[in-house]
C-alpha cells in the first residue's frame, strides 16, 4: 500500500461519527465608526492610516514622508500615487528587488477589527514585492472597509488571474516585527520597517 | 530524564526561573486584554471547536478534497506516514534539483521530524529564519516554546551570541541593534537560498490552498524568492472552507501573543508563476490519536501556545524540561500517545488548575485529558511502582470511612508530635521547598457537622477561632 492509501485508510477507520459543519453567521462585533477603529488599531501596532480625500491628497501625504522623499528606488502600482523609479514588474528575478525602498500597492479591502489589508499579487510580476521593500504603502478605498474577518471572507475568495491561474493573497497588518529578544517589540524584522495605509474616498 | 528532574535544574537558578515566569505571564495578560475586547470571544471559541470537530469527523474526505484542489492549482502533493518518510521526501526534492542552501520559516512539524539534522548530515545548509528559531539554532538548542522559540534566552546571551557569530559590538544588548544585525545577515541568506521550506497553519480543503501566519515576514521572503517552495503540514491542519479562516484568524494571534492578527496571513494557492510548490502531508501518529476517543480533540490544536503561557508549571519549569518539540499542557497530552514509557512523567507536570482549558481557543479539554492520561498510565503500570502502591493505599483508605477517620487522628497526632526530620526528609517531596501548614485542630467532618455546610456566618467564626494559620 502506498503511504497515501495507508494514511487515508487509517484516518477513515479512526474517524468519529459525523458531526455537522457549523454555520459561519454569528453575532459578531460591529463598530460605530469602523474607519476610526481601523486607524486606532493600526496605530497601536506600529503603523499609521490616513484618510485622504483625493489622489492629490494621497500624493501629498506620501511626499510628506521623509523616507519617501529620500528614496531612490520606488515602485508604484497605483495610478497617480508615487513615482516609479524601479519598475518591479520589469525585472526578471525577484532577487533584483533586494534594493527596493518603497512599494506602493493597491489593497482590496481593510478590516476594522485588526488593521489588516487584503493584498494580492494580481498585477505584480513578483509576489515578493510587498515583503522585500523597506516602506510599504497600501492604498485602499475607504468604502472597502469591513468590520470583521468574517465579513472580509464573504468578499474575498482564492484569488485568480485573468487567465484562470491561481494568485497569491495576504492580509497585511502593519510593518514586519519581532519580539523574539526578551519580548521587546522591534519593528522591521525581515520585511518592511514601516508601513502606511492611505484610505481614499 | 523525567520532567521533574529536568525542571529541578531550571528552578535551581531562582532569578532566571522568576524572570521566565514573568515574561510568559506578560504574554498571557496581553492575551486576556485582547480577548476581552471581543464580546463574542466565547462564541468564537465554540465555533472553532465545532469546525475542528466536524473536520476530524470527515478528515479522510477533506484530505482527498484538499489534495484534488491543490493538484488542480499546480501543486504536487506528497504523503508521509512518519518522520522518516517526510524527511526522505524533502531531501529527495532538494537532491534532485541539486539544492544546497535552504531557508526555513518556523515549522514545528519539521522540528518534530528532525529535518534539520538530516539535511545537515547530507551537507546542506539549513537556516531557520524566524529570529527566535535562528537564535536557538545558533545556540545548538531546540525551541523551548512553539510561538516564542527563544523565550528562555536573555538579551545578554543574544548579545554575546551575535557578537561571536555576527561580530556585533561586544556587550551590546540593544534589541533594535541586535535585530538589525540579524536582519542584514538573514537577508543575505534569503537571497542565497534556492529552496524555501515553510509550515502550514491552515489548509483549506475547499480551495486546495493554505495559510501561513508570521509577524516577521520570513515565510514570505523564504517562499517567494526561490523557485522551489516546500510546505510541510500535519494532516490535522485542515479546515473545510476558506471562510472558516474568519473564525481561526480572529482567535490565533489574540490567543498566541495578544495581537489582533499576525502581521502577515499569507494565502498560498498553487506555485508562484514559473515556480514549484510541493506540499507534504504528514501523519506521524496523528491517525492513531484520531482513533482515541478520549484524546482525539487534542488534534484540534492550532498551536497558539496560550496553554503554555498560562500554565503555572510551564512558566516555572521552562519548555526544555518537557524534552519534546511541543511542550506545556498540549505537549503533555500528545507525547505519551507516541511513547508512553518515554513520556510518562509529562501528565504529572500539571497541577490540574484547568487554566489551559480556559484559554484554549479551540476548547481542548486539556486538564481532563491530562487526568485521563494519569489513569491510563497507572492502569498500564507505567507509573512507578511506589506511586501506584501509594495510590492503592490511599484508595483503600478512602473507601473505608472508619479507616480514614483513624488515619486522620493518627496523622494529626503525628504531625504535631513527631520530630521534624520525620516530615522534612528526602522521601517527602512536599516538604522539600516549603513548610508544611500546621494541622487543623478540628477535622473537616467535625466542622461540617457543626454547620459550615449551613452558611457563612459559622464559617467566619471557624476561620477566626480554629483554622487560622500562623
Ligand atoms: S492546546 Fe489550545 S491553547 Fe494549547 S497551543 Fe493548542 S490551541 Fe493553543
Amino acid at each position: 500500500m502506498t503511504a497515501r492509501e495507508t494514511i487515508l485508510e487509517a484516518v477513515r477507520r479512526a474517524q468519529p461519527e459525523a458531526m455537522p459543519l457549523p454555520a459561519l453567521e454569528g453575532d459578531w462585533i460591529r463598530y460605530d465608526d469602523p474607519v476610526a477603529q481601523f486607524c486606532a488599531v493600526l496605530e497601536a501596532i506600529g503603523s499609521r492610516a490616513v484618510v485622504v480625500g483625493s489622489i492629490e491628497a494621497a500624493q501629498a501625504t506620501l511626499e510628506a514622508l521623509p523616507e519617501y522623499e529620500a528614496a531612490q528606488r520606488v515602485f508604484s502600482a497605483v495610478e497617480g500615487i508615487g513615482r516609479t523609479t524601479l519598475d518591479a514588474n520589469a525585472v526578471a528575478t525577484p532577487h533584483e528587488l533586494a534594493s527596493l525602498e518603497v512599494a506602493i500597492l493597491p489593497g482590496e479591502l481593510a478590516v476594522a477589527e485588526n488593521g489588516a489589508v487584503w493584498v494580492t499579487d494580481l498585477g505584480l510580476r513578483h509576489r515578493v514585492t510587498p515583503f522585500i521593500c523597506e516602506l510599504l504603502v497600501l492604498v485602499v478605498p475607504k468604502h472597502a472597509m469591513v468590520h470583521t474577518m468574517h465579513e472580509a471572507y464573504q468578499r474575498i475568495s482564492a484569488p485568480r488571474r485573468p487567465d484562470g491561474s491561481p494568485a497569491f493573497g495576504v492580509f497585511i497588518a502593519g510593518p514586519s516585527k519581532t519580539a523574539d529578544i526578551e519580548q521587546s517589540l522591534v519593528i522591521g524584522a525581515h520585511g518592511p520597517k514601516e508601513s502606511l495605509v492611505l484610505l481614499t474616498e | 530524564m523525567s520532567h521533574a528532574t529536568a525542571a529541578a535544574e531550571f528552578v535551581a537558578d531562582v532569578d532566571r526561573a522568576r524572570w521566565h515566569d514573568r515574561a510568559l505571564w506578560f504574554v498571557r495578560s496581553k492575551r486576556d486584554k485582547c480577548a476581552q475586547q471581543l464580546p463574542e470571544w466565547e462564541a468564537l471559541r465554540e465555533r472553532a471547536s465545532l469546525v475542528k470537530q466536524h473536520t476530524a469527523s470527515r478528515m479522510a474526505e477533506y484530505l482527498e478534497e484538499f489534495e484534488r484542489n491543490a493538484v488542480a492549482l499546480g501543486a504536487v502533493v506528497h504523503w508521509a506516514r512518519d518522520a522518516a518518510e517526510h524527511n526522505a521526501i524533502v531531501y529527495g526534492l532538494l537532491k534532485e534539483r541539486g539544492i544546497q542552501r535552504v531557508v526555513k520559516s518556523k515549522s514545528m512539524l519539521t522540528e518534530e521530524c528532525g529535518l534539520n539534522p538530516l539535511l545537515e548530515s547530507k551537507g546542506l545548509e539549513v537556516v531557520d529564519t524566524d529570529l527566535g528559531e535562528w537564535i536557538v539554532q545558533l545556540r545548538h538548542e531546540h525551541p523551548s516554546h512553539i510561538v516564542m522559540p527563544a523565550i528562555h534566552v536573555k538579551k545578554q546571551e543574544v548579545g554575546e551570541l551575535f557578537h561571536e557569530k555576527l561580530g556585533t559590538t561586544a556587550g551590546s544588548t540593544d534589541e533594535k541593534y541586535l535585530v538589525g544585525a540579524a536582519r542584514a545577515e538573514l537577508r543575505s541568506k534569503f537571497l542565497a537560498g534556492t529552496a524555501g521550506i515553510t509550515g502550514v497553519n491552515f489548509a483549506i480543503a475547499e480551495t486546495g490552498g493554505f495559510v501561513v501566519c508570521t509577524n516577521e515576514g520570513n515565510a514570505d521572503l523564504g517562499a517567494s524568492l526561490p523557485a522551489l517552495h516546500i510546505a510541510s503540514m500535519g494532516i490535522e491542519k485542515l479546515i473545510p472552507r476558506m471562510a472558516d479562516l474568519g473564525v481561526f484568524l480572529r482567535l490565533l494571534a489574540r490567543s498566541a501573543t495578544g495581537q489582533p492578527i499576525t502581521t502577515y496571513s499569507s494565502h498560498f494557492h498553487g506555485p508562484k508563476p514559473g515556480g514549484e510548490l510541493h506540499i507534504v502531508l504528514v501523519d506521524n501518529g496523528r491517525s492513531k490519536l484520531l482513533a482515541n476517543e478520549e484524546l482525539r480533540r487534542s488534534l484540534n490544536c492550532i498551536r497558539c501556545g496560550a496553554c503554555m503561557n498560562t500554565c503555572p508549571v510551564y512558566r516555572r519549569s521552562g519548555g526544555h524540561s518537557y524534552g519534546v518539540t511541543v511542550p506545556g499542557p498540549i505537549g503533555s497530552v500528545l507525547y505519551p500517545a507516541r511513547d508512553m514509557q518515554a513520556h510518562k512523567s509529562l501528565p504529572d507536570a500539571c497541577s490540574l488548575c484547568g487554566s489551559c482549558t480556559d484559554v484554549c481557543p479551540v476548547k481542548i479539554p486539556l486538564h481532563h485529558q491530562l487526568l485521563a492520561w494519569r489513569k491510563t498510565l497507572v492502569k498500564a503500570k507505567v507509573t512507578p511502582w511506589h506511586m501506584r502502591a501509594a495510590m492503592s493505599v490511599v484508595g483503600g483508605v478512602m473507601a473505608r470511612p472508619w479507616l480514614f477517620r483513624l488515619g486522620g487522628k493518627l496523622g494529626r497526632f503525628a504531625l504535631r508530635w513527631s520530630p521534624r526530620w520525620l516530615t522534612y526528609n528526602g522521601l517527602n517531596p512536599w516538604g522539600a521547598q516549603r513548610e508544611m501548614p500546621p494541622a487543623a485542630k478540628q477535622t473537616f467532618s467535625k466542622l461540617y457537622d457543626d454547620g459550615i455546610g449551613h452558611g457563612s456566618a459559622r464559617m467566619d467564626g471557624i476561620d477566626k477561632d480554629q483554622n487560622k494559620l500562623d
